[in-house]
């Protein structure tokens, strides 16, 4: 096992708070989140949909639609600066510079009225004093380098000529054009994709974390995803992050009953499966509007008491880095 | 079967809800008292001035507005020009419901035909409706007048006949979009009659954008109406038609500037009443507008 | 691409056939004979008679739509009634002065049109937002026809700032060349160096140019701002925007470029109102265009001239339409390379 406190912090969020005005409300999105990702290291933020999971990412490089968004407080450190006191030209040099970001729909996510090459190449001048030729030849060795057969011809083409995979290696590509990649934000990067590709693609990101020692924030909801690639898995439930661990022990020793409810829907794990437990997590996910200040989870949750709904739990340690925010986990059977 | 009479029960009050939604748009309520506004005009013309709108008086020709009791003045033979734009707004509101009333109803039939029917009559149906929409819109009404011979009248059958096309295309649109749902199969397989299907399942839900365009054609309806009197095609003289008397105020432009401004003014106010209802009907019926 | 417009233009034929057939027998059809009607209550039965005949119209229905046909492909529109003259020189005497308000309004529209959508879709909600979309819809509720009288009251009366009709100084003597005034005003300016023809061209187009523009105008910048704000939402500009691309090349190019595939299709279906509206618009301005010049046919009963004209100015439209259809294929590389 790594031992991650001793690795160099790149980027810690601290009691972010992020909410949406709406006309209905105020939707509270992201609560009270800390989390920190470590160089070099995969942190996986898994979670449902609506769970916060991508307005968090977004709160990083600041693509979060304001108005409606609000960032009420909190810090966002990322190589000693806190990026939320950035103005706008500072947080536009970032982007792309050393914070790149891919998403879940390659098939939307590049420009359909503009050829794969030109796309690419521009966020290489846009980052450096170079032609368009150099940048052009530098695309293609990016391609090579993400493994698009064929490149020299790939990068006249248009993103509905290629196929979904090859959309996500172009989409990595377009991230790693950036001078300096610190910090790949990749959300559900595979979800679109067929299982096969979805594997390769994982290699990918994974081999290309080594060569150019940059850190990934891995959005999924997908439990067999974190389990291949990460170092250090966030769960997010409604807003608030309910456990967080290093992968090993998350999988070893589950705590909170929603971590377990999202394992226990994986297929092929056994071992989380008992008769108490359903495979699928009733119900769902509250109205972010109404939302109390109690555990979120509390109208889903088997194990719920008089305590949930009044007040958000504290942090329990469990080890050296795993935490998890539950009142009633003496009501848990060993898992295993 | 449940399921589908939910459906549909679901879908009529959307509409209601959409009716509801329409207090909370301020863009709407505006549209809407001014269309008020302009009927209880129309209705109430005779009672609202106490001039008439064909008297002529030439002593007090050309009187300018805000001084005397011609609040808006008069034109060149001397009548109230506020009367006559009240009188006018019975044409406009008359020329807006009649012709929309006319291409809706054959809108309605021929496009519900189309769509439902398919094949080579929907085929055939398009094509006309192609033609049609290639001719440049106020040129085809303009002929469609000069061959019938100009009048009020025919300038109404000749804005409604012109905006069919239009009408047959959104008809048939909603109509194809509706035809796919589990309804109409469901109560196709329980013996439901093809008219039955046609006028009772599927029409009823498609009236969202039929509402909506039938909207905006009344204002277009009073504009094209008062291009085709402002070309003499449509009313004559004396009428008080809005257009007519923009017409009539041409060789004023450099003398009495009031004859020309004010029938224009309440054109403009109508049809932008219209338009603006229009836009909040779309904002709360097309659920992807909504954002 | 070739096959593409090679598709379309076989797509076309079938339409303006339709359009010539309709024509004709929307005229034909119409209740009143057209001899009587040209000639007047007072004309005797011979002249009638003699006018029928030489119009053809003593001839079966059928007959008389085979010879039209014959007539229309080999481009003879027939002789006006009025004047004598052929119909297709006349049509060709006053096209160049319609083609070339309709395309100056066009510009004008589209352009300041395109400016107003993108403003207010990046500043949504805003007053900027308000005030254009405000402006836009009173812009679509105006009469064409008044809001040139108005412009000519407020700018040429008032202001003596334009003129208020007509299409040239009349004191200056040109042969035109093009027939496209501005142009010309051009090439006289290279030949001679005399500018004062461009002058007095552009002088005299603004107004008529403004008013015609005005109704397109509103049009496109509503359907700019609503299609700029739905290619604003998508994932691309997301990810231009995270990969550091600066913002104002991310909305003139990443996302205009998107933004203008219904736009463009707007636009050609603003050339059908231009081309109607222009019947207005040169009424108020004595823009010897075509519209003035069909109008003046439809008052007369000048049936082959009718003919004639709505025959050219659908076809002008069916036209324009598969260029449009052309240029979106362009902007589209999902058409393009299909």
């Amino acid at each position: 096992m790594k031992d991650t406190n001793t690795r160099e912090t790149l980027l810690s969020m601290e009691n972010v708070n992020v909410s949406f005005k709406t006309h209905r409300g105020t939707v509270r999105a992201v609560r009270n989140l800390n989390l920190k990702i470590n160089k070099g290291d995969t942190l996986a933020l898994v979670g449902e949909s609506g769970c916060g999971k991508s307005v968090t990412a977004h709160t990083i490089n600041q693509l979060i639609p304001m108005p409606p968004g609000v960032i009420e407080s909190g810090k966002v450190i990322f190589e000693g600066r806190d990026l939320l006191k950035l103005n706008i030209k500072e947080v536009a040099k970032l982007r792309g510079e050393k914070i790149s970001m891919i998403f879940q729909e390659p098939m939307t996510s590049l420009n359909p009225v503009f050829k794969i090459g030109d796309q690419i190449a521009e966020v290489f001048m846009t980052h450096r004093q170079i032609s368009r030729k150099e940048a052009l030849k530098r695309t293609v060795d990016l391609l090579n380098l993400v493994k698009i057969p064929a490149a020299e011809k790939r990068i006249n083409d248009y993103p509905h000529q290629l196929s979904g995979g090859m959309r996500q290696r172009a989409m990595i590509a377009m991230a790693l054009a950036s001078p300096e990649p610190g910090l790949l934000i990749a959300d559900e990067p595979t979800t679109a994709l067929d299982v096969t590709i979805q594997a390769q693609i994982l290699r990918l990101i994974s081999d290309l974390k080594k060569d150019v020692n940059m850190s990934v924030l891995l959005i999924t909801h997908d439990m067999g995803v974190v389990a291949e690639t990460a170092d250090r898995v966030v769960v997010m439930y409604a807003g608030r992050k309910v456990e967080e661990a290093d992968v090993y022990s998350l999988f070893d020793n589950p705590k909170h009953p929603y971590t377990l409810g999202l394992l226990n829907s994986l297929p092929s794990n056994e071992k989380y499966h008992n008769a108490e437990r359903l495979e699928a997590i009733k119900g769902t996910i509250p109205d972010l509007l109404t939302i109390g200040d109690g555990c979120p989870f509390e109208n889903r949750c088997p194990d719920a008491g008089p305590k949930c709904s009044g007040t958000f739990p504290e942090e329990t340690k469990i080890g050296e880095d795993h935490s998890v925010w539950c009142h009633y986990l003496e009501n848990q059977e060993p898992s295993k | 079967m449940e399921n589908t009479e939910q459906n549909k029960l679901e879908k009529n009050s959307l509409l209601k809800e959409a009716l509801f939604q329409l207090k909370g748009n301020k863009p709407a309520i505006i549209g809407f008292i001014i269309i008020a506004a302009f009927i209880i005009m129309a209705i109430f013309a005779p009672y609202l001035t106490p001039f008439s709108p064909t008297d002529q008086d030439i002593s007090i020709r050309k009187t300018a507005p805000f001084v005397t009791e011609h609040l808006l003045g008069t034109d060149d033979l001397g009548r109230d020009l506020l009367t006559r734009i009240i009188f006018g707004s019975r044409i406009s509101l008359i020329i807006g419901t009649i012709s929309v009333g006319i291409s809706l109803t054959f809108g309605i039939l021929i496009g519900l035909l189309s769509g439902y029917i398919g094949g080579w009559f929907d085929n055939i149906v398009q094509r006309l409706v192609d033609i049609m929409l290639a001719f440049p819109y106020i040129l085809l009404t303009i002929v469609i007048v000069a061959l019938l011979g100009p009048s009020l009248v025919n300038a109404m059958i000749a804005i409604g006949i012109s905006q069919i096309p239009s009408y047959i295309r959104v008809v048939r649109a909603s109509v194809l979009a509706e035809k796919e749902n589990d309804y109409v199969t469901a109560e196709r397989s329980l013996g439901a009659s093809d008219r039955e299907l046609m006028f009772k399942s599927i029409l009823p839900n498609c009236i969202a954008p039929i509402f909506v365009q039938a909207t905006l054609g009344i204002g277009n309806a009073i504009l094209s109406s008062a291009a085709l009197s402002f070309l003499g095609l449509g009313a004559q003289p004396p009428t008080p038609e809005w257009g007519l008397m923009i017409a009539s105020s041409r060789e004023f432009v450099t003398s009495a500037w009031w004859i020309v401004t004010f029938p224009g003014i309440a054109v403009f106010l109508t049809v932008l009443g219209f338009n603006l209802l229009a836009d909040g009907l779309r904002d709360v019926l097309d659920p992807r507008m909504k954002s | 691409m070739l096959k593409y417009i090679l598709k379309r233009l076989a797509l076309l034929l079938p339409t303006l056939f339709g359009v010539i057939t309709l024509v004709f027998f929307m005229i034909a059809l119409a209740p009143g004979d057209p001899a009587r009607v040209m000639l007047g209550e007072r004309a005797t039965a011979d002249s009638v008679e003699q006018l029928r005949h030489d119009l053809g119209l003593d001839k079966p229905l059928y007959v008389q739509y085979g010879l039209y046909l014959q007539r229309v492909v080999k481009l003879d529109l027939g002789k006006s009634i009025k004047s004598g003259q052929k119909v297709s020189e006349e049509i060709w005497d006053h096209f160049p002065a319609t083609i070339e308000l309709t395309i100056w309004a066009m510009i004008f529209s589209t352009v300041v049109g395109i400016i107003i959508g993108v403003l207010s879709a990046t500043r949504k909600n805003g007053w900027i937002d308000f005030a254009s979309m405000g402006g836009a819809l009173m812009g679509v509720s105006m009469p064409v026809f008044w809001l040139a009288l108005v412009l000519i009251m407020i700018f040429s009366v008032k202001l003596d700032m334009f003129p208020t009709g007509g299409r040239m100084n009349i004191r200056y003597y040109f042969t035109p060349i093009t027939g496209l005034y501005v142009l010309d005003g051009i090439l006289i300016f290279f030949k001679s160096g005399d500018i004062k023809v461009f002058i007095s061209a552009l002088h005299h187009l603004v107004l008529p140019a403004v008013a015609l523009g005005t109704i397109p105008l509103a049009i496109i910048a509503r359907i700019t701002r609503s299609s700029m704000l739905e290619v604003l939402n998508q994932d691309y500009i997301k990810t231009a925007r995270s990969a550091g691309i600066k913002e104002s090349k991310v909305i003139y190019r990443y996302a205009l470029k998107n933004a203008l595939l219904p736009i463009i299709t707007v636009i050609g279906l603003q050339f059908g109102l231009l081309l109607s509206g222009a019947i207005l618009t040169e009424t108020v301005f004595a823009w010897p265009g075509i519209g003035k010049w069909i109008y003046h046919a439809i008052e007369a009963r000048d049936y082959p001239a009718v003919q004639g004209g709505i025959i050219v100015i659908s076809t002008t439209f069916v036209l324009i339409n598969l260029v449009v259809d052309i240029l979106y294929s362009i902007v589209n590389p999902k058409i393009r390379l299909s």
